[in-house]
């Protein structure tokens, strides 16, 4: 379209651009926040051991179903207090996100940055290697590597900082490239700056906001795959507990006691709807081509 | 597409192929002794000796890579530790229930997330779109496994009209192909709106309805083909998301097919199975990935000149 039109008719009412602190995305952040300190207060917060068991209160239900308050959300199959377990399942997720997600942001953006730095045969070997994840559902990547190595916690950690990697690897990839070619880094290099200088002073700076945007982008998704794992009973394992877990572990009571399973569920659908508006949020406001 | 780019993508979908054969079977002999494994930590060294020589595991690793390969590529995975039948035939059988529910799944994804999304767009940032939107949203942000012990509480438990579990009768799909089209539709929605957008106020829509074309036919005859690309593109960018879906909600629905037949090997470590599993999808996903290539041709005739652009 060539035509030029008049500023004001260019935008009209509707399109013109949301506020800057849209309502929903203010509630996100505040569950998030929630969230995150939940997690760090778990063993502040939680009235009882997540894995203190008392047989003769089992399937309590919650308060507004008529329990006591004793057991704000009722307890479950062996008794233990649904609240206190929620607290710490909250916790250890996010812990195995954060963890998950920190380790796949370091190898991808590492290799990201080798790429760029020697091309040639390490760039295809990489990128073909980032190829071949991107073109297979990871959740049947890390079962195959569950089913061959078994389900300790340090593994599971390690998978879930498998996911992503090749995200971040061809992002840091593509922009080092063009960065590298802009005048700060022509200039730096001229002045004698090792590569590993210009790399971790000029360049890592720059494409920062960047990876940070892909990082909120990544957690849920990693999130998603830590709950679907334990879910399953193949990721996080009794004693210790996850949203997932519970959920899986409340999917046999759904006739007796729903709310084993409802409250964690829950959680897992705030936590990862929350994390996504505000890391779209973020992504829009920081990517001024969308603006 | 012209040929050159055609047999690019061929060699990159053979060595994606390549390196998870590879990789399992590199795995695979990380993981510890099979033959341990086999006959127990109890058995004399003689027996361990002469399982080995019967499962070729005293040959240097490279003539063990080879005649795995070999193997893979007559068909053979290897038995199942369970009942010693083909890992193929386990497949074989759960197949068609997981082709069943995914197709049905993602075709009622698509119509849905087609519909909602043409909707949106031609009511844009009225209150019928950010309806359809917060739907959209909702859909691909509850998890599979909640969204299916959701159905299963009202429509299983609560209301009694449908089956929780089983895959006996066409009632017993409905949970499971809502469940896991339900992230379709949202996905779908979402995408078709923006893309009908990018074409509603081009020329010629506004050409169509000069010459007075009905707004079905405009919609449905000069918009969506020209919105079709990215369309297809999300389409298939989201065949590897079923696979995964369909591995939860099979389990969730106890729907017999092969991602229900994969959680129980990886539980019992039936690797002949999981190894099965593991390489035929990624062939699968490689063939499916040049098939939406090929398809973007037929689509776009622009694309069959286009510089091979990999």
């Amino acid at each position: 379209m060539s035509l030029v039109l008049p500023r004001k008719w260019k935008k009209p009412a509707a399109d013109r651009p949301e506020r800057r602190y849209p309502a929903l995305v203010v509630m996100a952040l505040i569950f998030v926040v929630l969230l995150l300190g939940v997690a760090c207060l778990a063993d502040v917060l939680a009235p009882y051991d997540y894995r203190t068991q008392a047989l003769r209160l089992r399937l309590a239900p919650p308060v507004f179903l008529g329990g006591t308050s004793a057991h704000w959300l009722g307890t479950d199959e062996l008794g233990r207090d649904i609240l206190s377990r929620l607290l710490y399942a909250i916790r250890f997720s996010i812990l195995v996100a954060l963890g998950g997600t920190a380790i796949g942001a370091l190898v991808g953006t590492a290799l990201g940055f080798l790429a760029a730095h020697f091309r040639g045969l390490v760039e295809e070997a990489i990128m073909m290697l980032a190829d071949v994840q991107a073109s297979l559902p990871f959740l049947l990547i890390a079962l195959a590597l569950i089913a061959v190595f078994g389900g300790s916690f340090m593994l599971f950690i390690l998978i879930m900082g498998f996911y992503g990697w090749e995200v971040f690897a061809r992002l840091t990839r593509g922009v080092v490239i063009s960065a590298r070619n802009q005048g700060y880094a022509v200039a730096v290099t001229a002045l004698g700056a090792s590569p590993w200088q210009l790399y971790s002073k000029h360049i890592l700076p720059n494409i920062l906001s960047v990876l940070i945007v892909q990082f909120t982008l990544n957690f849920p998704q990693v999130i998603l795959l830590e709950t679907s794992l334990s879910f399953l009973g193949l990721g996080i394992r009794p004693p210790l507990t996850s949203l997932g877990q519970m959920l899986g572990a409340g999917r046999a009571f759904l006739t007796t006691a729903w709310w084993i399973a409802i409250f964690p569920g829950t959680i897992i659908f705030l936590t990862t709807m929350s994390i996504s508006i505000v890391g779209d949020w973020i992504r829009d406001r920081l990517d001024p081509a969308l603006r | 597409m012209d040929w050159q780019a055609l047999i690019r993508k061929l060699v990159r979908g053979l060595l994606t192929v390549w390196v998870v054969v590879t990789f399992t079977f590199v795995a695979l002999n990380l993981s510890g002794d099979p033959i341990e494994a086999l006959v127990g930590d109890q058995a004399s060294p003689e027996v361990v000796q002469q399982y080995r020589q019967k499962f070729g595991l005293d040959r240097p690793l490279w003539e063990q890579y080879v005649s795995y390969l070999q193997n893979l590529v007559q068909g053979d995975f290897g038995l199942s530790l369970s009942d010693q039948r083909p890992a193929t035939e386990l497949i074989e059988e759960a197949l068609p229930y997981t082709l069943r529910l995914g197709l049905t799944a993602f075709g009622l994804g698509l119509l849905a997330g087609l519909a909602l999304g043409i909707v949106a767009a031609l009511h844009r940032n009225r209150p019928v779109d950010r309806f359809v939107m917060s739907f959209a949203v909702l859909g691909f942000s509850l998890p599979n496994f909640f969204l299916g012990i959701l159905l299963i509480l009202l429509f299983s438990l609560h209301l009694r009209m449908l089956p929780s579990a089983g895959a006996d009768t066409i009632w017993h799909l409905i949970l499971p192909a809502i469940t896991l089209g339900t992230h379709f539709a949202g996905v779908f929605a979402r995408f078709t709106r923006s893309a009908m957008l990018e074409v509603l106020n081009r020329q010629y829509m506004v050409a169509a309805r000069a010459k007075g074309a009905p707004q079905a036919r405009r919609v449905l005859w000069h918009a969506l083909p020209n919105a079709a690309i990215p369309i297809i593109t999300i389409v298939g960018l989201k065949l590897g998301d079923l696979v995964a879906g369909s591995i939860i909600v099979e389990t969730v629905f106890g729907w017999p097919g092969v991602g229900r037949l994969l959680i129980g090997a990886v539980t019992s470590r039936d690797f002949a199975v999981v190894q099965a599993i593991l390489i035929l999808t990624a062939i699968t996903m490689v063939l499916s990935n040049l098939a939406v290539d090929f398809f973007y041709t037929l689509v776009d005739p622009r694309m069959r000149s286009a510089r091979k652009e990999g």
